[in-house]
C-alpha cells in the first residue's frame, strides 16, 4: 500500500481524468480525503450516479402534487425532500400541510402502508440498479401479501446507458471507478462493451479508503486499454445476482429516461409493467426539467464537465443550507461532498 | 390515569397533579412551598441556561426524558465552568400522556438532579390537545468561582483536544429504538459533574469546553475553530466509537462525528496538561473511554481530520439531518 500512495502522489506522467460514477464512491473519497492524497497528474470528477441529483423537476412536482391530495402519504428518503421542485420542494409542501413521511427503508414504507389501510401510501422510489432489485423484491412482498394501498412513483435508472452518454458527449476521460454496488446486481460484465467501444478501463471498487486508492492506481496503470477489472471481488461477481435480476425482470422494463441536464436518455430508465403496472402511481411522463436558478450548471456538474467548484453559485449563493440544485442537496450529491470536505481548494 | 385538559386548568387537578408527582418526587422545601417563585442565596458570578426537551420515545434504553432534562442543562451549565445548582422544569403534557409514566419521569429527574448535586427548585405544568406526548424545559442556575474563563473563542494553538468518551451511543441508541432496530446500545445520557470537577481539582487549564450534543463533535470543534481563529486537527483513527455504534452507522450511512450524545464533552486544554486531564476523566464516572483525539493549529478557521489511509480532509458543520444512503 505505501507503493500504491507514494506512486499516486508522485505521478507525473500523462495527465489522467477518472470518473466516479457512484454518488457513495463520491462520498468516500471526500470521506477519506483521498483527492489530496493524489498528484495534481490525476483529476476525479464526479459524475451522475447520485439518484437524487439526476432527478427531474417534474418528478418533484409530481410528488409535492401527491402529497398535498386528499388521503394520500408520500413516504420518501429524507434527502429528496430538500430537493427544489419548479414551486416548492417537499419540505415546503409538508409546511403547507403536504403529507411526508421519511423513511430509512423501502421495507418501512411497505410497513407503513400495511398499518395505514385507509391512505394511499406513495412510495419515491428514486435509484439505480440496486434499489430497483430491493423494489422488486418489496412488491413481489406486496403482491403475496395483498397490500392495495400501496404504489410507487418511479424515477429508476439504469448505469450502461448514461456512461455511454457521458463518453460520448464529454469525451476526455481516462478511466471509469465503476460503482461498487451497482455491480452487486449487475455483474462486472456490464462495463465491458463500454470499455471496448471507448478503449478505457473500468474497475469495479469497494468503498474502503485503500481499496478506491488501489482502483485508482489500477486504473492509472490500465490508462488507454480496454480492460474491465474487478477489485470488489468479496461480493461482486461478473455474472452479478441473477436472482435479483430476474426478480427486476418481472416488475420493471427498460424506458427512456430524463436525467437532469442531460436530457432524454434512450433505455435508460426502468418503468413498472404487467402485472405491477397496478403499483404505478403515474410516473409516465415526467419528463420537464428546469433550473430553479438560471446560473445553476448541475447538468455540466452532473457530467463531469466542470467541477463543481467552477459553478458561479457554488458556495455563495449555493450551499447545503441553501441549494439551488438537487447536487448540493443530496449527502452523496457531488456538491454537497466537495463543499462539506474542501474537495476541489487543494 | 391518563392525563386530561382539567389537568392543566389550573385548579383543583393541576394541584392534585403537582402535589401527587412533582412534589412529591422533587422533595424540596422551596419548592413545596409552591410560591410564585423560588427565592434562594447565591453570590458571584451567575451562570444561566434553558433547553427544552422534545425526544420520541421518552423512554429509551440508558435513559428517559427525565434524566435527559436533568443532564442536557446541568451539562450546559458546568460547560461554561459553573458549578450546577439549582434547576427549574416547565412540563407540556399532551391529553392522555399517563400518570404511571409522568411519575417514572419525574423520579428519574429526582435521582438524575441528586446525582449531579442540583435542587429542582420551581417549576410549571400546562396540558395541550393531542396525543399523550410529554415535553419538558428546563432552567439552570449555576456560579461560576473567581478565575474561570472558558469559552469557544479561548483554544490557543499547541492546546490539546480531548474528547470524554465513546461517540454517538445516545443518537444510535434512540434511532434503534424509532426504528425497532434491535441491539444492545444504550443511551450515554448522564451528568459530567464528576470528571469536570476532577479536572478542576487537578488544576487542569481548561480553555475551551462543550458537551457534545445535536450536531455531533463535527459541528462543535467547527464553533471552536471559528470562535478562536484557529484550525483544529483531529486523528480519525484516535476517535473513541464502539464497535455496535460504528456497525450502526456504516448500515445507515451515517457519520459518527455528527452523532449526538447526551454525556459526553469535548474540551482544549494546555498541551501539559492533556496527558492528566484525561487520567481524570477516565478515572471519573463515565469517561473511561476519554482520548486525545487532536490538537489547535494556528491557520483558517477549519476543521481537519486526518484519516486513516493517510488523507485529509476538512470537516463541516453538520448540515440538515444524518441520513442512510439509497444506493
Amino acid at each position: 500500500m505505501t507503493e500504491i500512495r507514494d506512486f499516486l502522489k508522485t505521478y507525473d506522467g500523462p495527465s489522467v481524468r477518472l470518473m466516479e460514477v457512484c454518488g457513495t464512491h463520491t462520498a468516500a473519497i471526500s470521506k477519506n480525503g483521498i483527492v489530496r492524497m493524489l498528484s495534481p497528474s490525476i483529476r476525479l470528477i464526479s459524475g451522475p450516479g447520485c439518484p437524487v441529483c439526476v432527478t427531474v423537476t417534474a418528478y418533484i412536482d409530481r410528488l409535492v402534487k401527491l402529497c398535498l391530495q386528499p388521503d394520500t402519504v408520500v413516504l420518501t428518503f429524507g434527502d429528496l425532500m430538500r430537493v427544489p421542485g419548479s414551486a416548492m420542494s417537499l419540505n415546503d409542501a409538508k409546511a403547507e400541510g403536504g403529507r411526508v413521511r421519511m423513511v430509512y427503508s423501502p421495507l418501512d414504507a411497505l410497513r407503513f402502508a400495511e398499518e395505514h389501510t385507509g391512505t394511499t401510501c406513495v412510495f419515491a422510489a428514486v435509484g439505480f440498479e440496486t434499489t430497483a432489485a430491493v423494489y422488486a423484491s418489496l412488491l413481489e412482498e406486496a403482491d403475496r401479501s395483498g397490500i392495495r394501498n400501496f404504489r410507487l412513483l418511479t424515477s429508476l435508472k439504469v448505469m450502461p446507458p448514461v456512461i455511454d452518454w457521458v463518453c460520448a458527449n464529454q469525451g476526455g476521460i481516462d478511466g471509469f471507478i465503476a460503482p461498487g454496488h451497482v455491480s452487486v446486481i449487475t455483474g462486472s460484465k456490464i462495463y465491458q462493451p463500454l470499455a471496448e467501444k471507448y478503449s478505457i478501463p473500468f474497475v469495479v471498487s469497494g468503498f474502503e479508503g485503500e481499496q478506491l486508492l488501489e482502483t485508482i492506481y489500477a486504473l492509472v496503470k490500465l490508462r488507454g486499454k480496454p480492460r474491465v477489472m474487478n477489485l470488489y471481488p468479496s461480493v461482486v461477481r461478473e455474472e452479478g445476482n441473477e436472482e435479483a435480476q430476474r426478480a427486476m425482470s418481472r416488475c420493471f422494463e427498460p424506458c427512456d429516461a430524463a436525467w437532469r441536464g442531460m436530457g432524454i436518455i434512450p433505455a435508460s430508465g426502468l418503468r413498472l409493467h404487467g402485472d405491477f403496472a397496478r403499483f404505478d402511481a403515474g410516473s409516465d411522463g415526467l419528463l420537464e426539467d428546469h433550473s430553479f436558478n438560471t446560473n445553476c450548471r448541475c447538468a455540466e456538474v452532473l457530467t463531469g464537465a466542470v467541477s463543481p467548484t467552477e459553478c458561479p453559485l457554488f458556495g455563495r449563493v449555493c450551499t447545503p443550507q441553501t441549494p439551488q440544485g438537487a447536487c448540493m442537496v443530496s449527502q452523496e450529491g457531488s456538491c454537497y461532498n466537495y463543499y462539506i470536505s474542501g474537495r476541489g481548494s487543494k | 390515569m391518563k392525563i386530561t385538559m382539567a389537568h392543566g386548568s389550573g385548579g383543583k387537578s393541576t394541584s392534585d397533579l403537582i402535589g401527587t408527582i412533582f412534589e412529591k418526587e422533587f422533595g424540596d422545601p422551596v419548592l413545596s412551598k409552591m410560591e410564585d417563585s423560588a427565592v434562594l442565596p447565591g453570590a458571584g458570578r451567575i451562570a444561566l441556561t434553558t433547553d427544552s426537551f422534545v425526544v420520541t420515545p421518552v423512554f429509551f434504553p440508558g435513559g428517559d426524558i427525565g434524566r435527559l432534562c436533568v443532564c442536557g442543562t446541568v451539562n450546559d451549565l458546568l460547560m461554561s465552568g459553573a458549578v450546577p445548582k439549582y434547576l427549574t422544569c416547565g412540563f407540556i403534557l399532551e391529553e392522555g400522556a399517563e400518570t404511571d409514566d409522568l411519575r417514572k419521569i419525574a423520579r428519574s429527574m429526582s435521582e438524575t438532579a441528586k446525582e449531579a448535586g442540583v435542587r429542582i427548585v420551581a417549576g410549571d405544568t400546562k396540558v395541550v390537545e393531542g396525543s399523550g406526548g410529554v415535553y419538558i424545559n428546563t432552567a439552570g442556575v449555576g456560579f461560576v468561582p473567581d478565575g474561570i474563563d472558558i469559552g469557544a473563542e479561548n483554544c490557543r494553538e499547541g492546546d490539546a483536544i480531548l474528547i470524554s468518551g465513546n461517540l454517538g451511543d445516545h443518537h444510535a441508541a434512540v434511532m434503534s429504538r424509532r426504528m425497532g432496530i434491535e441491539n444492545t446500545i444504550v443511551s450515554d445520557c448522564a451528568p459530567l459533574v464528576e470528571m469536570v470537577n476532577a479536572m478542576k481539582q487537578s488544576g487542569v487549564h481548561i480553555h475551551a469546553m462543550r458537551d457534545v450534543t445535536r450536531g455531533g463533535l463535527g459541528t462543535v470543534l467547527n464553533e471552536f475553530a471559528s470562535s478562536s481563529g484557529c484550525t483544529i486537527e483531529l486523528e480519525e483513527e484516535s476517535l473513541p466509537v464502539s464497535e455496535q455504534v460504528r456497525g450502526f452507522c456504516g448500515v445507515l450511512g451515517l457519520d459518527p462525528l455528527y452523532m449526538g450524545n447526551e454525556g459526553k464533552m469535548v474540551a482544549a486544554v494546555a498541551a501539559e496538561d492533556a496527558e492528566r486531564a484525561v487520567a481524570c476523566i477516565r478515572a471519573s464516572r463515565y469517561g473511561e473511554n476519554a482520548a486525545v483525539i487532536g490538537h489547535v493549529a494556528t491557520g483558517e478557521r477549519i476543521l481537519l481530520l486526518k484519516t486513516p489511509i493517510g488523507g485529509t480532509r476538512v470537516v463541516g458543520p453538520l448540515y440538515g439531518e444524518g441520513l442512510p444512503r439509497i444506493c
